[in-house]
């Protein structure tokens, strides 16, 4: 099967390709804990644009749009946990470096 | 009735925080216990005719498939059994009534989630049930907020949310090809179509998913962290079950029934499994936190599964869910026990232990016996997993692996005995002349465990035909 | 077409700009405009729920919790910037030349063959259908994980007394 009859799917898939690589970057290089939060919200962005261009080019946009909103949901509830956590971080270090959470030895 | 296993402690957790704050402070443990108690029930008569009867009132309303099959089974009672543990634990660790209350609120959702992982037959749904219990495991690290913790679940919960990713990638890639997200319909897409490169780089990203969810090497940056930071009632959990029915439970399902059987799956499972086996029991050796070893000895427990699974024949996976089951019970005694000491000592250092066994009995014995099975000798349980799992692998032609996995258990065996020496045996040091016996509660849960422990191994026919024999059938399709 | 790929030009540029961005307020305006370009690709195809759902959610409550939690732990971030800005042009350089990379090597698959063919579905429920009918598990799923992201607010934001250790 060529590429012809996905080319609008490949055309996405090649941004989203480049919003993964911008999100995996931010995670790895950045000593800031909200920003590792920002790149890990930039990941989701992408795979729910992946969602959505899977189901227009599958005609199955009902499905993809019911999975979206579930997607959606827990997003918010891990970016608030996580952003409780990072908060309580700061109470205690008042310091967001991450180079602070080197403590355990890993 | 599968749902019920979801709405019974949905149920739970709306009565618990609709009491008046008095009432439920002092209510909270055995009701959670009483909640916990009955999950176990439900398990165990899985199988009677009345749960059909009630089927046709519940149907319409949870279409989407709940099913408790062979490898269910065996995995729900292991998340009752150590959930339970975990709550007796939780009795004496956390005196504040106010934290032991949270607590029990989280237990019951991470329970919820754990049910759902085992019992759905829909990968979305999977993922769903994935994040509610690694949120609230995540919530259950940080929630005494202690520095160490805070940095444990923040670890977890990047590494956990970035496994999501992938797998949710995977899952949108999978829709491409199949009408729908249930393991029926995804396993026949996959069949169709297993030369297509995007397949195969979509199954190749969701088993760095899982692989990142139960630990292996080299994801396994999380774990020690995680296992050794959190408090103690929160650790039993974690290394008793939260990593099994996230990571090794989900790979088990996934590679047999929906990537199909596929020669080069399982050439990547034997080839992570042994890697870890040796990694882990290596960075073992050189621990001095006792929880930090245990938690490098479960990468390689966890190691030892994934091997027998990546065998393929029905006995590999046997030995697989068989292990998983012991791993479940004798990880939890020693966190238990771990757990016990640290109340008592006030450290997990090793270095400052030593000759604990005149002081705390009952602890040291049952350490001994969670050592020993840990270790595969025989009489108990993990000897006759072990035993499998090598023949398994012996049998279907992977030499090199089955003396690798043999090899690695005398190392095993090496470094669990080297911790209860240094813990337990010798001389008594000089600051712990105080310390006195684990409470009862700790005594009556570790001495349970270690008898199931025990009973697994003497009565093995027994356990094998009822437990282990019919889970042959998941691979059967 | 063009449109389309204007759209997701702009979509990487503010992601790019989010993550180099010094000031961490610009960082979270970077990732609205990212979820508002999300959004119009939503009601473009057709998914008109989900496009509420993440121009309401994503854009708006998400944003709200970054900028409160910014500012929350502001003082002490800005000091710190001056410390790190001399390394950060080594850190962060990188990032535009990967992203390009990433870019061209994926246009260079278009002609790699994939394998298989798209399923092809007859008829198209609404998704209102699939997801009262189809995905009760997944509800319920959202409604357990709300409680837990509850209890998890409720426990993770107290101010912390001095007696916890």
């Amino acid at each position: 099967m060529s590429g012809s009859e996905l080319r609008l799917f490949w055309e996405f898939v090649i941004f989203i390709i480049m919003l993964s690589v911008v999100g995996f970057y931010c995670i790895l290089v950045t000593r800031n804990l909200i920003k590792a939060l920002i790149g890990l919200e930039i990941l989701t962005k992408g795979v729910t644009l992946l969602f959505i261009i899977v189901g227009h080019s599958t005609h199955q946009e009902a499905l993809a749009q019911a999975l979206v909103i579930t997607l959606i949901v827990i997003e918010v509830v891990v970016i608030v946990v996580a952003g409780g956590i990072i908060l309580s971080v700061y109470r205690h270090e008042e310091s967001l470096d991450a180079r602070a959470l080197r403590k355990l030895k890993g | 009735m599968p749902s019920l296993l979801i709405l019974v402690p949905l149920l739970g957790i709306i009565i618990l925080n609709l009491m008046f704050k008095f009432t439920r402070r002092r209510v909270a443990f055995w009701f959670a216990f009483v909640l916990f108690s009955i999950q176990l029930a439900i398990t165990l008569l899985y199988r009677q005719p009345w749960y059909r009867i009630t089927e046709p009132a519940f149907s319409p309303f949870f279409k989407v498939g709940l099913s408790i099959d062979s490898l269910t089974f065996v995995m729900l009672l292991c998340i009752e059994i150590v959930c339970l543990a975990s709550l007796v634990v939780s009795r004496y660790t956390l005196i504040d009534r106010d934290q032991r209350f949270n607590f029990i609120n989280l237990l019951i959702i991470a329970s919820v989630g754990m049910n759902g992982i085992v019992m759905t037959r829909d990968i979305f749904s999977l993922y769903v049930f994935l994040e509610i219990t690694a949120v609230s495991s995540v919530i259950l690290i940080a929630f005494r907020r202690g520095k160490l913790a805070l940095e444990g679940a923040f670890k977890y919960i990047m590494l956990s949310a970035v496994a999501t990713i992938l797998m949710l990638s995977a899952i949108a890639l999978l829709l491409l090809v199949s009408g729908g997200t249930d393991f029926q319909a995804i396993h026949t897409s996959i069949m169709g179509f297993h030369k297509s490169r995007v397949i195969v780089f979509a199954i190749g990203i969701f088993l760095t998913g899982l692989f990142i969810k139960a630990g292996l090497v080299p994801f396994h940056g999380w774990l020690p962290d995680a296992y050794a930071s959190a408090p103690s009632a929160v650790s039993v959990l974690l290394a008793g079950i939260i990593t099994k029915a996230c990571g090794v439970y989900t790979l088990i399902r996934l590679c047999t029934s929906v990537f199909g059987p596929s020669v080069s799956l399982n050439q990547v499972l034997m080839l992570a499994g042994t890697v870890s086996i040796v990694a882990g029991a290596l960075a073992a050796l050189g621990q001095q936190d006792f929880k930090r070893m245990l938690a490098y000895s479960s990468i390689s427990q966890v190691g030892y599964s994934i091997v027998s699974l990546g065998c393929g024949t029905p006995l590999g996976l046997i030995g697989a869910v068989f292990h998983l089951f012991n791993h479940a019970i004798f990880k939890s005694l020693l966190f238990v026990n771990a757990a016990a000491v640290e109340e008592r000592v006030s450290t997990t250092d090793m270095e400052k232990m030593g000759g604990l066994s005149s002081k705390m009995p009952v602890t040291s014995a049952t350490s001994l016996i969670g050592f020993l099975s840990a270790s595969g000798i025989p009489p108990f349980s993990g000897f006759w997993s072990k035993l499998i799992i090598v023949i398994a692998l012996w049998q279907s032609g992977n030499r090199a692996y089955a003396v690798i996995a043999l090899l690695a258990g005398v190392l095993t065996l090496a470094y669990l005995l080297l911790m209860q020496r240094r813990v337990f045996s010798g001389k008594l040091r000089e600051g712990l002349q105080g310390v006195r016996e684990a409470p009862f509660g700790f005594c009556l849960i570790a001495l349970l465990l270690a008898a199931i422990t025990v009973g697994v191994g003497i009565f093995f026919p027994v356990a094998y035909a009822v437990l282990f024999e019919p889970v042959r059938g998941v691979l059967l399709r | 077409m063009m449109l389309d790929i204007v759209l997701l030009m702009v979509m990487v540029i503010a992601a790019v700009w989010s993550v180099m961005a010094r000031s961490l307020l610009k960082a979270a305006i970077g990732l609205a405009i990212v979820s508002v370009i999300i959004t119009i690709f939503m009601f473009k195809f057709n998914a008109s729920l989900a496009g509420v759902f993440e121009l309401s959610v994503c854009t708006g409550l998400i944003t709200v919790i970054f900028l409160s939690t910014i500012g929350l732990t502001k003082p002490m971030t800005h000091k710190q910037i001056l410390e790190f800005s001399k390394d950060r042009a080594r850190r962060y350089g990188l990032l535009p030349v990967l992203v390009v990379l990433a870019g061209s090597l994926a246009i260079g698959l278009l002609n790699v063959p994939f394998g298989f063919t798209l399923v092809q579905k007859a008829s198209q429920a609404d998704v209102r259908t699939v997801l009262w009918n189809l995905r009760h598990l997944d509800l319920f799923g959202q409604i357990i994980i709300l409680l837990a992201g509850g209890f998890g607010a409720v426990i993770l934001f107290k101010e912390i007394k001095e007696d916890e250790w």
